[in-house]
């Protein structure tokens, strides 16, 4: 009878697979109906660049969510990162230039707090959510009295030019960043062990731990690349905007966690993927940049995006499986 | 005589309140089939969990190929050669096939920190054609049938022979409970193909598989090995004496104080079935009753209990409470009308532990004791008072945290609750597991007084010894029907083995 139910339930297994490109497809037909200007390249190519930070930001979010916890530590370990580059590369704060290794250095910055994030986590036993929140705030206090309110400026423009405003083919630099992020982040899920036991863990970690998967050493690893992801998107974030503060990176977090749940990726874990956060991203995008283009006020679309990602989980979950809701 | 390959002597595991191993030892030969059976409770899981490192003896040692070791976790029982299959599937519907039976074990598909697929699924297909399943081992644990999955889950396990060098074991706790008879079969071809490489050890509640496919037999009760015997001198009526083994012991239940229940019908059930639970279910409770029901994990008569507490819905029959034609949507519903259940889960779903014994005790008639928006403290702090001493409930006062208290006091705490609300049919599901021997006598001694002042008790007991000695009737439940009713009469009680002989 077991078999008969889970066949009744196939057909709305492929919805849930299919529906976030569905909505995405959707989107851009209805927006495209009320503006023709929508389909322009030069609106696409706009959009790519919008994307592009989100999407790296997603890739590292997303990893957390698959194993079944939060990470809310984004938007302060972004502005940590966005701040040493800046301070790192030609600029008027320090004496510092040391050009594109700001890169790397700002990835292995994330990825230190995002390994804090998990010790802290995973040895006292806190949980994941209220460990990265502080986590979040603490890195936006640091980066603002490591500046004591004021900006770097920027002036090393090649480090502008490789990381954000440079263009291939007409589309920015960024935004070949940011796909290489995805073609990464794609990898460590399919080819890797990590990625193996991201999925196990977030679907079930007693199982994960009598398979003999090593659960507490996989969570630290994984807020680790977490946070190398957030690194790169501090970096992005300085080139982008040619200045380094503490508040660069404001609104990301709830972007990007608006973004993977519209993808379909699930909350409890163990359901999703990266391809999914990435339909996730440009569905928020695409939706924000439609409103723009029809005129809509900004408060308004903010309350859209609040209602979407409600909607999202209403659609995308299935809470028949839960026996409380929390 | 050879040494064994897999041996423990005299391994004791206690869990708070039980003693679910005590002094066991146990010994499989190279190329052996060993069947495990007893009753719920009797200690079979947990001595294939010691085996397989997820519990650590507290006592006791045991032997691989005759050399002392120390099992610290799945993992490494596996390096050691033993393997298991989970009672509750460990197969996981998020990932492939491929991805479960290698869960952990993937380091051979690596080349330069990158997983191979290909070379992961080429050697998942060849484990898969040991137990002739063919799926495509790419495809999701969750796409596939129930049946496929344990099939998936035993080729988990079997992948351990090609995998490790020298002799293995393999743990298979009721793997064939979900198994149509076919696909059972199959399973037992197999481990027979496998005797000259490997050893097994066979956990069923179905008897006749047990003697069918074992070479030996151990039967556990209460935690204790109490038999061994060689399957062909065995029958099926052996191992059922076997299992039960005891004689009742009339005072211990308070037999003199059996009730006799009244002509008057509270709860009338006909033709209940939920669909995958059980079906077809009729039965009458009178005012003074102990109605016991009796079965194995798997008989469906947790998903009664629940049923009939408004827990979950049923799909067709009928349910009368006192005449009274009713369809429960939720718990509250069940409790309006008299209808209460205490969980097996007390720590879960029975108390609230950070509040205090006042608080749990009101909890589910709180309208009683509000005013407008008040809530009267007083009234609540006087009811609670009474309660504890009616019921002698050890506690310090009414605003103790109700989870500092021993395990037999929670639970009195539990039924006073639902005393308070006007409940009076109670749904007992294994109201004394996991509380000690005194304990359970207090509640023993409960229920007479409950039955006595016309309370119905519905009571799922924790042992057959339990629900016969506390029972006027008794029904019988397997694979989700009833399959016999026993009166119970005090100095008449029906034999253990009787009752056996219906369940498996």
């Amino acid at each position: 009878m077991k078999a008969a139910a889970l066949a009744g339930g196939a057909w709305s297994k492929q919805w849930r697979r299919w529906a976030p490109v569905a909505v995405l497809v959707g989107l851009c037909i209805i927006i495209g109906l009320f503006n023709p200007n929508f389909f322009g390249g030069a609106n696409f190519v706009r959009m790519l660049n919008t994307a592009a930070i989100p999407l790296v930001i997603c890739m590292g979010v997303t990893f957390v969510i698959l194993m079944g916890s939060i990470d809310l530590s984004a938007e302060g370990v972004i502005a940590i990162c966005a701040v040493a580059a800046s301070m790192l590369v030609a600029n008027d704060f320090t004496g510092i230039a040391i050009g594109l290794f700001s890169v790397p250095a700002a990835i292995l910055i994330g990825s230190l707090v995002g390994l804090l994030n998990g010790l802290i986590h995973v040895k006292f036993r806190i949980p994941s959510f209220m460990t990265t929140l502080g986590m979040g705030f603490a890195g936006i206090g640091v980066a603002t009295a490591i500046l004591g309110g004021v900006m770097v400026r920027i002036s090393d423009s090649s480090f502008r030019d490789y990381l954000s405003l440079g263009r291939v083919f007409d589309i920015p630099a960024a935004v070949y960043i940011a796909g290489a992020a995805v073609v990464i982040a794609y990898v460590i899920q399919e080819r890797t062990r990590i990625g193996r036991w991201v999925y196990a863990i977030g679907t079930d970690e007693a199982t994960a731990r009598n398979a003999g998967i090593p659960v507490d050493r996989t969570r630290i690893i994984v807020f680790g690349i977490a946070g190398a992801f957030y690194g790169l998107a501090g970096a992005l974030s300085a080139a982008q905007i040619g200045r380094g503060h503490a508040l660069i990176s404001q609104d990301r977090l709830f972007t990007a966690i608006t973004a993977i749940v519209v993808g379909g990726t699930a909350l409890s874990g163990g359901v999703g993927s990266v391809l999914n956060s990435v339909i996730g991203v440009f569905i928020v995008i695409v939706l924000t940049n439609g409103m723009v283009l029809m005129g809509i006020e900004p408060y308004v679309q903010k309350g859209v995006q609040g209602l979407l990602i409600i909607a999202a989980v209403a659609l995308a979950l299935d809470r028949s499986r839960l026996d409380v809701v929390k | 005589m050879t040494t064994p390959v897999l041996e423990i002597r005299n391994v004791s595991k206690s869990f708070p309140g039980v003693k679910a191993l005590d002094d066991v030892s146990f010994a499989i030969n190279k190329g052996e089939v060993v069947g495990l059976i007893g009753e719920n409770g009797a200690g079979k899981s947990t001595l294939l969990k010691v085996l397989n490192g997820i519990h650590q003896p507290d006592q006791g040692s045991i032997f691989v190929d005759g050399h002392p070791v120390t099992i610290t976790s799945p993992r490494h029982a596996f390096d050691s050669g033993i393997a298991m299959v989970f009672q509750e599937q460990s197969v996981l519907p998020t990932l492939t096939v491929a991805e479960n039976i290698f869960l952990g074990r993937e380091e051979e598909f690596l080349r330069f920190g990158l997983l191979s697929k290909k070379r992961m699924n080429a050697a998942a297909t060849k484990e898969l054609a040991k137990v002739h399943l063919s799926v495509n081992p790419a495809m999701r644990c969750g796409d596939l049938s129930f049946a496929d999955r344990q099939m998936v889950e035993i080729a988990k396990a079997l992948s351990l022979d090609t995998r490790i060098k020298g002799h293995v074991t393999i743990l298979l706790d009721e793997p064939t409970s979900v198994l149509e008879k076919k696909e059972a079969d199959l399973l037992f071809s197999i481990v027979r193909d496998l005797k000259s490489r490997a050893s097994f050890v066979f956990i069923s509640h179905r008897l006749e598989e047990v003697l069918e496919i074992s070479d030996r037999v151990y039967v556990l009760r209460d935690g204790k090995s109490v038999k061994e015997l060689e399957s062909r001198d065995a029958t099926v009526k052996d191992l059922h004496q076997l299992m039960v083994g005891r004689q009742l012991h009339h005072e211990y239940y308070r037999e003199a104080r059996q009730a006799v229940p009244s002509a008057t019908t509270v709860l009338e059930v006909q033709s209940l079935t939920k669909s995958g639970s059980f079906s077809n279910i009729s039965f009458a409770l009178h005012e003074g009753e102990v109605l016991g029901i009796a079965g194995v994990i798997g008989s469906g008569r947790e998903d009664l209990a629940r049923c009939l507490a408004g827990h979950t819905p049923f799909d067709s029959g009928s349910l009368k409470v006192k005449g009274e034609q009713v369809h429960f949507s939720a718990a509250y519903d069940a409790t309006a009308k008299g209808v209460g259940l205490v969980p097996a889960e007390r720590k879960v779903e029975g108390l609230v532990a950070p509040f205090t014994v006042a608080e749990n005790m009101t909890l589910a008639a709180l309208p009683k004791f509000v005013s407008g928006f008040r809530i009267r403290f007083a009234d609540e702090n006087a009811v609670a008072r009474q309660w504890i001493e009616r019921l002698s409930i050890k506690t310090p006062s009414t605003a103790t945290m109700v989870g500092s208290l021993s395990g037999g006091n929670q639970q009195k705490v539990v039924l006073a609750k639902w005393r308070i609300a006007g409940v009076n049919i109670l749904i007992l599901d294994h109201p004394t597991r996991g509380i000690d021997v005194g304990a359970k006598e207090d509640v023993y001694e409960l229920i007479r007084d409950m039955t006595a002042e016309g309370l119905a008790v519905i009571l799922l007991g924790d042992t057959l010894e339990e629900v016969i000695g506390l029972s006027n009737r008794v029904l019988v439940m397997r694979d989700g029907e009833v399959t016999a009713t026993f009166e119970a009469a005090p100095g008449n009680k029906p034999a253990q083995v009787d009752l056996v002989s219906h369940m498996v």
